[in-house]
C-alpha cells in the first residue's frame, strides 16, 4: 500500500515536472551559495546589512524599493536594526517622501519617517528592485525541471550577482559607438546586427545593458571588516535583494518546517489508526476483533 | 438502479424524533457517512477527498485575502506586496492559496485518470462523470481568472492570449472577446468582472461537489474490479463493502495527511516553484514577456490548441470543406475544446462491457500510452511553438483525439477480455485470504 501512495505521490510529481521550463537566457549564472537557500536556510543579518549598505551607498542613486517600507528594517529576519538606527538611517541619508496631502493637497516632500517606504524609482528608466530578486529566475534543472529549487532557490539572488560581475570588454564585432555596456548575464538588451551569425543566432552570450558597471569592487567599506572584492559586494547586495523580494523568507521557512514535522507525525499516527481499524477485515490479526 | 441496502437512521430520543419530523437532517448525515462502501477501493479512490479539502482550503485562504486585496489596475500589485508584507500571516495565506491551486489540479488529473482506468464514467456513472467534467472546467476558468488578479505581467498577457482565442471565432468572435472583457483590450472592466466571477464559481463548485456525490452516493462507488456491489439483500451487500465511517474516512485522511506534507513542504521552501518570474512584474501592456507561458495545469490543453497550425492536412481541409471560415486558429480553439469534450463522451464511446481496466488486456497498454501522451503534452505546451515540439505537439494531439474516438470504440469490440471475479468480496478475499497468516508480502489492493 506504500508502493502505491509512492507511485501515486510519482505520478503526481511527474505531472508537475515539465513546469519550470523558463529560459535563462544564454548568459552563463554562476550557482552562488547564499545562507538562506535549502529548507533550513535563513537570511545572515550582517549580509544583509552589508548589501543594504551597498544599496545605499551606490544602487538608491538610480534605482527604488517603492515596495519595502523602512520600518521593516528592524523587522525580525532582516537586517536587524533597532527602530532608532532605522530613524538615525533616514536622517543621515536625508530620504525624503512625496505626500499628497501636504500643502493644502497639493502635495509636497517631507522627511521619511520608518512608517514610510523607500522612495520610488528616482533615475530615468531604472527599474524598482523591490521584487527582482523574485522576478528572475536564474536557473532550473535538473533537466528543466526546476526541482533544484529546493535545494538552490529560485536563482534570482544569483542571477542578480552574475549580472553585476558579468561586465566585460565588448567583443571584437560590435561597433565601437554600440548603445550601452556589453554584459555576459543579461540577455534582454540590445544587440548588434554584426554579431548575429547568418543562421541568425547570437555569436556571444548576453547582450548590451543600460546600466554602466555600478560595482568594480573595493566601492565601500564595511564596517564588520569584510572583504569587498567584487564578487563579494556583488552578492551581498543580491542577497539584501533577496531580502527586500521576500522579507517573511526566515518566518515562512520556520512554518513550513513546523508544519511538515507536524503533519509527519500526524500521518503516522493515521497509518497506525488506520492499519489497526481495517486488521479484523483483511484477517492479518488472529482473533483480534476489539478494534 | 436503486441504492445498496443499509441500515437507515432511527431517531431514538424524544428531541431527536421532534427534530427528524421536522428537519431530517441527521438522518441525511447519517445516511450519507454510512453509506455502504466497496472495501477493495484502492489508493486512487483518494482524491476525491483531497479535492474536497482542497476546494474549502482556497475558499478560506480566498476570503480572507479578498479582506486585502484591492481590484484596480493601478493597486493589485500593490495590494498583493501588502498582503505578502504587512498583513499578519499574509504571506504564508497567499502562498497557501496560489499552490493550493496546483494541488487542486494535480489531485483532479489523478481522480479523472483514475476514473479513465477503472471505467468509472461507465453505466451506470455517466452522470456522476459529466457533472465531473462540468467541475474540471469551472475549476479552470476559476484558475485563469484567480491568475489574472496579482496583475503582473504574465496575468496581464497571459489573459490577453486566452481571451483572444475566443476573437478567432468566425463573425462573432470579436463582439465575444469584447463582452468578456468589457473593453477591446484588457484593463480595468476585466480585471473587476474576472473577480468577480473568481469569488462566484468556487461555490458553484461547492454545489456541484454536492450533487456529483449525491449522484455516486446513488448509483454506488465504482471500485477497482468494476463489478457491482451485490444488491439482493442487505447481508449480501455487507460482504461486499463497509460504512463509509470509519473505515475509509481514516484511510482518506491518512492519505491526505501525507499528500498535505508534501504540499506543505513545497509552500515552505519552495513557494514560487510553480509560478513565473514574471508575474513578480507588475503588468505592463507596452513590454510583451518574451516568454507567454500558461500555469503548468494548462499546458496539456495549450498544447493541444498550439498544434494544429495551418498546413497541418486535417487544418486544411477543415479550411477547405467551410470555405475558409474555419481558419488554423479557430481550428486550434475547436481542438482544445474538443479535447475536453471528447473524454466527456467517453461513457458513450468506450463500447467494453468490462469496466475495470485490470481485465482489459490491450486496454491497458493504451491507456498507459494515454497517460504519456498527457504528460509529453504538458512538457509540449511549456515548449517554444517551434520544431521539433510542433511535431511532437501535433503527433500528441493526435492521440488524445484517437484514444477516445477510434480506440475505445474498436477496444470494445476486437478485444477478449479476462476473467473478472463474479464478487467483490471474492476480490478482497483474494488479496487478503485468512490463510496469509499475517504476512503483508504481495497483499496489495492496488494496481
Amino acid at each position: 500500500m506504500i508502493r502505491t501512495l509512492t507511485t501515486s505521490a510519482a505520478v503526481a510529481l511527474s505531472l508537475l515536472a515539465p513546469v519550470a521550463a523558463q529560459a535563462a537566457g544564454e548568459g552563463h549564472v554562476e550557482n552562488y551559495e547564499f545562507p538562506f537557500e535549502g529548507p533550513f536556510g535563513s537570511y545572515d543579518q550582517m549580509q544583509l546589512q552589508r548589501g543594504l549598505q551597498i544599496y545605499t551607498q551606490i544602487c538608491s542613486s538610480c534605482h527604488g524599493l517603492q515596495y519595502v517600507a523602512l520600518r521593516t528594517l528592524a523587522d525580525e529576519g532582516g537586517p536587524g536594526w533597532t527602530l532608532d538606527e532605522v530613524r538615525a538611517y533616514i536622517d543621515y541619508q536625508g530620504i525624503e517622501v512625496w505626500d499628497p496631502e501636504l500643502f493644502d493637497g497639493e502635495g509636497d516632500f517631507r522627511p521619511a519617517t520608518p512608517a514610510d517606504r523607500f522612495p520610488p524609482v528616482t533615475g530615468a528608466g531604472a527599474p524598482d528592485l523591490s521584487l527582482m530578486a523574485k522576478a528572475r529566475a536564474g536557473f532550473s534543472g535538473p533537466y528543466g525541471t526546476g526541482i533544484s529549487q529546493f535545494i538552490n532557490g529560485m536563482g534570482g539572488p544569483e542571477y542578480i550577482a552574475s549580472l553585476l560581475t558579468g561586465y566585460e570588454d565588448p567583443p571584437s564585432c560590435a561597433p565601437e559607438d554600440f548603445d550601452g555596456y556589453y554584459n555576459t548575464v543579461f540577455t534582454a538588451g540590445g544587440y548588434p546586427a554584426e554579431c548575429i551569425d547568418e543562421d541568425g543566432h547570437h555569436m556571444y552570450p548576453g547582450s548590451w545593458i543600460g546600466m554602466a558597471p555600478p560595482l568594480w569592487g573595493e566601492d565601500v567599506d564595511f564596517a564588520d571588516g569584510s572583504s569587498n572584492e567584487l564578487e563579494e559586494e556583488a552578492k551581498d547586495v543580491a542577497a539584501f535583494l533577496m531580502w527586500t523580494a521576500e522579507p517573511k523568507l526566515n518566518q515562512r521557512k520556520e512554518a513550513g518546517l513546523t508544519g511538515v514535522i507536524f503533519l509527519t507525525v500526524l500521518s503516522v499516527l493515521l497509518y497506525f489508526t488506520n492499519k489497526r481499524l481495517w486488521a479484523p477485515h483483511k484477517k492479518k490479526v488472529k482473533g483480534d476483533t476489539d478494534a | 438502479m436503486s441504492g445498496i441496502p443499509h441500515d437507515h437512521y432511527e431517531p431514538s430520543t424524544g428531541g431527536e424524533k421532534w427534530l427528524y419530523r421536522r428537519l431530517p437532517i441527521v438522518g441525511l448525515l447519517y445516511d450519507t457517512l454510512m453509506i455502504p462502501t466497496p472495501k477493495n477501493l484502492n489508493w486512487m479512490w483518494i482524491w476525491g477527498i483531497v479535492l474536497t479539502f482542497t476546494l474549502v482550503l482556497q475558499i478560506v485562504t480566498g476570503i480572507v485575502l479578498v479582506m486585502h486585496y484591492v481590484p484596480h489596475v493601478d493597486m493589485a500589485f500593490a495590494s498583493i506586496e501588502h498582503i505578502m508584507r504587512d498583513v499578519n500571516g499574509g504571506h504564508m495565506i497567499r502562498y497557501f492559496h496560489m499552490n493550493g491551486a496546483s494541488l487542486f489540479f494535480v489531485a483532479v488529473y489523478m481522480h479523472i485518470f483514475r476514473a479513465l482506468y477503472y471505467g468509472s464514467y461507465k453505466a451506470p456513472r455517466e452522470v456522476t462523470w459529466i457533472i465531473g467534467i462540468l467541475m474540471f472546467l469551472i475549476m479552470m476558468g476559476t484558475a485563469f481568472m484567480g491568475y489574472v488578479l496579482p496583475w503582473g505581467q504574465m496575468s496581464f498577457h497571459g489573459t490577453a492570449v486566452i481571451t483572444g482565442l475566443f476573437g478567432a471565432i468566425p463573425f462573432i468572435g470579436e463582439g465575444i472577446q469584447t463582452w468578456l472583457l468589457g473593453a477591446g483590450a484588457v484593463g480595468q472592466p476585466a480585471l473587476n468582472r474576472f473577480f468577480s466571477l473568481h469569488y462566484l464559481l468556487p461555490f458553484i463548485l461547492v454545489g456541484l461537489t454536492a450533487v456529483h456525490i449525491w449522484a455516486f452516493h446513488t448509483t454506488g462507488n465504482n471500485n477497482p474490479t468494476g463489478v457491482e456491489v451485490r444488491r439482493s439483500s442487505k447481508e449480501e451487500a455487507e460482504k461486499d463493502t463497509l460504512p463509509f465511517w470509519p473505515y475509509f474516512v481514516i484511510k482518506d485522511l491518512f492519505a491526505l495527511a501525507v499528500i498535505l506534507t508534501v504540499f506543505m513542504a513545497i509552500v515552505g521552501f519552495m513557494p514560487n516553484y510553480l509560478g513565473h518570474p514574471d508575474n513578480y512584474i507588475e503588468a505592463n501592456p507596452l513590454a510583451t514577456p518574451s516568454h507567454i507561458v500558461p500555469e503548468w495545469y494548462f499546458l496539456p490543453f495549450y498544447a493541444i490548441l498550439r498544434a494544429f497550425v495551418e498546413g497541418v492536412w486535417v487544418v486544411e481541409i477543415a479550411g477547405w470543406i467551410s470555405f475558409g471560415i474555419i481558419d488554423a486558429k479557430f481550428f486550434g480553439v475547436l481542438a482544445m475544446f474538443g479535447a475536453i469534450l471528447v473524454m466527456a463522451l467517453a461513457p458513450w464511446l468506450d463500447t467494453s462491457s468490462v469496466r475495470s481496466g485490470r481485465y482489459r488486456p490491450m486496454f491497458k497498454w493504451w491507456f498507459a500510452l494515454l497517460v504519456i501522451d498527457f504528460i509529453v503534452l504538458m512538457w509540449a505546451g511549456a515548449m517554444p511553438a517551434e520544431e521539433p515540439y510542433a511535431t511532437i505537439s501535433l503527433i500528441a494531439s493526435a492521440y488524445w483525439f484517437g484514444y477516445f474516438l477510434v480506440i475505445l470504440p474498436l477496444l470494445g469490440v476486437i478485444e477478449k477480455p479476462m476473467a473478472q471475479p463474479s464478487t467483490i468480496e471474492e476480490d478482497f478475499a483474494a488479496h487478503y485470504a485468512p490463510h496469509t497468516g499475517g504476512t503483508t508480502t504481495a497483499v496489495n489492493p492496488a494496481e
